[in-house]
């Protein structure tokens, strides 16, 4: 429980961090340190691959890939323009009111039951994942990886620079 | 670790949820909104398997499994995207992009 708590509010920290930085370097960074503390968490509810895969796709991959992009662009401040003079206390009443209301909803009405203290060896171990992708969802597991190829191509076609004097 | 609730989680979820969305509404920095998006996903992950470890089924996880696939899919063209806009528009502030035309 302790662990628990102690978590739980790295990870809010961290998110606030993530939002309220001024530079974008930072907010990347606050991010990689919430994305492992959400590792741990899933270590404790037993889902190790799931935790090694978020350290090494969401973690690593992910967030390489946009600070390589924060830094490319070299855009890491931007200019201050023009101050919003309502949106943001009206934003974040909403968001008050989203939070509430997810709250009530999901604890109060209907999210029975603990956390397994105890899973079985092989609970959310690689092997049982995998038996599971390659019998059951295994129609899912071939789409995302048509997915992966579109999203390849397209990040490819739309980043190309165009040569000159190229129609279109 | 006896038995939390899974109360709890959901409610840790909710929370990194709404701080997500509250990036994307008042950060205009795009990068910063994928950022938030990605977090709002990561929220989504913490439920199901919380869900998962909850009911002892694995299909939560699989679940996660794929939402990550689909993350990375994501931030690849989203981030390809914001690379072509700041090329047409030198700048990614949001604000600044109202306009389609490239």
């Amino acid at each position: 429980m302790t662990v628990f708590i102690i978590l739980a509010l790295v990870a809010i920290a961290t998110a606030l961090g993530m939002l309220l930085s001024r530079n974008a370097v930072y907010s990347a960074l606050f991010l990689v340190l919430n994305f492992a503390t959400v590792a741990v968490f899933y270590l404790l509810l037993g889902a190790p691959f799931i935790a090694i895969t978020q350290v090494t796709v969401y973690a690593g991959a992910i967030m390489v890939l946009f600070l390589f992009v924060i830094m490319l662009l070299g855009t890491e401040e931007l200019p201050e323009s023009d101050k919003l003079p309502w949106q943001r206390p009206v934003a974040i009443g909403l968001a008050v009111v989203l939070m509430v209301e997810g709250i009530y909803l999901m604890v109060f009405q209907k999210a029975p039951g603990l956390i397994n203290a105890a899973p079985t060896e092989d609970f959310g171990s690689p092997q049982a994942i995998g038996d599971m992708l390659f019998t059951d969802y295994l129609l899912p597991f071939e789409a995302t990886s048509i997915l992966l190829l579109v999203a390849m191509v397209g990040a490819i076609v739309l980043t190309v620079k165009k040569k000159k004097g190229e129609q279109n | 670790m006896e038995g939390i609730p899974v109360n709890y989680y959901v409610a840790l979820s909710a929370i990194l949820f709404t701080i997500g969305a509250l990036g994307v509404l008042i950060r205009r920095n795009a990068l910063v909104i994928f950022m938030s998006i990605e977090l709002m996903l990561n929220a989504a992950n913490l439920a199901l398997v919380a869900f998962s470890s909850a009911n002892n089924q694995l299909d939560g996880q699989i679940f996660v499994f794929f939402i990550m696939t689909v993350a990375a899919a994501e931030v690849a063209v989203g981030l390809a995207l914001i690379v072509a806009v700041f090329r047409t528009k030198k700048s990614i502030d949001v604000d600044q992009v109202n306009v389609l035309k490239g």
